[in-house]
């Protein structure tokens, strides 16, 4: 190929897919053939990873610009790309679709979250973090307010938030290694952390882009291709997404039939039964739950480091307006179709007129199926005839929420060669994310605390030598964690989320759209607003009753409105910023002219 | 490219703002306001679905993506408009 990488992506990438699709033909015929379950799952795994390591070894670069901002030189298409990988987690690809097929309406409020906050993105941040020119998010707080107490605050809660969020990628990356791998969870941890820091450690931010826009090339295949299948298997209309209303209406119709609500009078450790309808609106405290959970969301994708920062690779202000817009719509892709997969799902469960019914069939049928065997043998699901009268009734059927997904092929009846696509989906997602985020804490502590407030003298090899030292030693860490399995997957991303916009979420708003916000101001809305919301997820984790039903998942909203409040009256009871600042605020304003920070 | 005024900043950044909070009130109702009174809407039906649940599956995010590329359009022209784009690469 004639010319650099940077001019010929159309090329690799449409390559690369074209070459991803063989490889799934090439397994289908190979399951055709006669090769078993388990090895397709492994090739399908390690296949991919081995392509990310390529990747990430070709990326590998010692120059500052190149391992901090892949050089400014991602355009718009493929850094949205590489946006939706990174912001769709493991959490995303596995448990969406079981969260709202467990969760109903109030679960929602994920779904308009998770995609709404590139709105705010778009409207109040990454055109002018763009154009700020800085390398991290640390960088423009502290360049925007002066000092480095500020920088150091930012920097600790960019640490605490991205880390919570990164063993909980860990994590699912270790638990479907290890089931495709069929090694232990624990090795599985390890085996997932050793392919994330090949796609990152030798090219930074640059190798992370390159890899990451392959991973989303296989997770969005992965996942709407089952869906799609399964839609035209069972004849729910060929492209779903459109026409699954009336299968809503007929869940609604059978809810009641099937004995919804009936508390099960068994349990089985982590699995649950359905309770929450599908689509049952209350109103009120309903509401509320919703809109509550909602803002929290977008407010912290506005805030999450990981994701700020790669709107700083784009080659203008321009183009990372327009990234910002590729990159929703490439995350809506999946936005919309997990609800259709959530719903399709439960209607094959639950409709007695379809042959893969198992709700009101006999006992003894089900408990034969080969996918209710194979779920129950790992204990992800279990069936008890609890009241014996020979049907398996909805109170009776349990499983864990974020099997959905990947059991959804073999309710269907699909090839195994779907669930091998889907594992190496879920795995490219979870791998995407862990990226990202750990490369955006080893970066605030390499360049922000380690360049900026230790040794502002370090010359360039020294600086990315520590860079990496500090990426293997987070990594490290964050493994450690996750092998531990503290919290559940959602919770520590919703955690995430609540601890990013209590404490940058107002700094950064202000920092750009109010010329008034100094550093005092500043400095009091990161403290205020992290530990007001810090304090109140302890209160509410230890047995405290929630204030206005803000629970655990919520917490971003109490520390939001501390941070507001503190920086606005801080703000005003200090000095008003010198007129450098005032005038870099303006010039951060219109996308013309030079970066504000321009030399490093 | 010549400096711009003070002039121009403050009308390109007035306009930035207009639109923005236009933007910014779209946004609300199809992310907080529709999904609040999703009760109500589900006595409606659009393409067979309720429409309370469409819009929280479906209709906001397809507003949330085609308002980014719309915003993104006038921005382009305000910037335009005052002379404030960068120079294309």
């Amino acid at each position: 190929m004639n010319g650099r990488f940077i001019d010929n992506l159309g090329r690799v990438y449409f390559l690369y897919t074209g070459g991803f699709v063989v490889f799934i033909l090439i397994m289908a015929i190979l399951e055709q053939l006669g090769m078993s379950a388990a090895t397709i799952g492994i090739l399908f795994v390690s296949f991919t990873i081995a392509i990310y390591a390529i990747i990430g070894y070709l990326s590998r670069t010692m120059q500052v610009d190149a391992y901090y901002v892949a050089g400014r030189e991602v355009p718009a298409l493929y850094n949205g790309m590489a946006t939706a990988a990174d912001w769709m987690s493991g959490a995303s690809f596995v448990a969406l679709a079981g969260g709202i097929y467990f969760g109903g309406y109030p679960y929602l409020g994920f779904v308009v979250g998770w995609t709404g906050g590139y709105v705010l993105v778009n409207s109040l941040m990454a055109p002018y973090l763009r154009k700020f020119g800085c390398y991290t998010v640390p960088d423009f707080i502290a360049t925007r307010y002066g000092g480095n107490a500020a920088r150091l605050v930012a920097v600790i809660i960019l640490v605490v938030a991205s880390f919570t969020y990164v063993t909980a990628q860990i994590n699912a990356s270790g638990t479907i290694a290890a089931r495709a791998l069929q090694i232990p969870f624990e090795f599985g941890v390890w085996f997932g952390l050793a392919g994330i820091l090949l796609c990152s450690m030798l090219g930074g931010m640059r190798a992370v882009t390159w890899t990451q826009v392959a991973q989303y090339i296989v997770l969005i295949i992965a996942y709407l291709v089952p869906v799609i299948w399964m839609s035209n298997k069972q004849d729910f209309g060929i492209i779903p997404h459109f026409s699954y209303g009336d299968a809503v209406q007929r869940i609604q119709e059978l809810e009641p039939l099937v004995g919804l609500g009936t508390a099960a009078t068994e349990s089985f450790g982590r699995l649950s039964i359905l309770t929450t309808p599908h689509n049952d609106p209350t109103g009120g405290m309903d509401s509320w739950r919703f809109v509550t959970l909602a803002l929290c969301m977008m407010a912290g994708t506005a805030s999450l480091p990981h994701i700020l920062m790669r709107y700083f690779t784009t080659p203008s202000v321009r183009q990372a307006r327009k990234s910002v817009a590729w990159s929703l719509l490439f995350i809506f892709l999946l936005y919309f179709t997990a609800p259709a997969l959530a719903t399709l799902t439960k209607l094959q469960l639950l409709d007695p007129n379809l042959a893969t019914a198992v709700i009101g069939k006999s006992f003894e049928e089900v408990s034969n199926l080969a996918w209710i065997q194979n779920w129950a043998n790992v204990g992800m699901l279990a069936i008890s005839d609890s009241n014996a009268d020979g049907i398996l009734q909805l109170n009776e059927f349990f499983m864990r929420p974020d099997i959905v997904v990947l059991a959804t092929p073999e309710i269907a009846g699909l090839p195994f060669v779907i669930s091998g696509l889907v594992a190496a989906g879920g795995m490219a997602a979870a791998m995407s994310t862990a990226d990202g985020l750990l490369l955006a804490i080893a970066n605030a502590l390499s360049h922000d605390l380690y360049y900026k407030i230790i040794d502002p003298k370090a010359d360039t090899k020294h600086r990315l030598i520590v860079a990496r030292v500090l990426l293997i030693g987070i990594g490290a860490a964050a493994a450690l964690v996750a092998s531990l399995q503290l919290t559940g997957i959602l919770g520590a991303v919703a955690w995430a989320f609540c601890f990013a916009c209590s404490g940058l979420f107002f700094p950064l708003v202000l920092g750009i759209w109010w010329k008034r916000a100094n550093r005092q101001g500043a400095l009091a809305g990161m403290i205020i607003g992290f530990l007001a919301g810090t304090f109140y997820l302890y209160y509410v984790r230890t047995g405290g009753t929630p204030i206005l039903g803000l629970d655990h998942l919520r917490f971003g909203i109490v520390g939001m409105a501390f941070s507001l409040v503190s920086m606005v009256a801080v703000s005003l009871l200090t000095e008003e910023p010198d007129a450098e600042t005032q005038a870099m605020v303006d010039e951060v304003r219109i996308p013309s002219g030079k970066m504000v920070i321009e030399a490093h | 490219m010549p400096e711009p005024t003070e002039e121009t900043r403050r009308k390109h950044w007035g306009k930035t703002k207009n639109l923005t909070i236009v933007v910014l009130v779209i946004w609300a109702v199809f992310a907080f306001i529709l999904p609040w009174n999703a009760k109500g809407l589900n006595e409606l039906s659009f393409l067979g679905f309720p429409l309370g649940y469409y819009f929280t599956v479906q209709g906001s995010l397809i507003v949330f993506v085609l308002l980014i590329f719309f915003q993104n359009w006038r921005q382009d022209s305000i910037d335009d408009e005052f002379g404030v784009s960068e120079e294309e690469k």
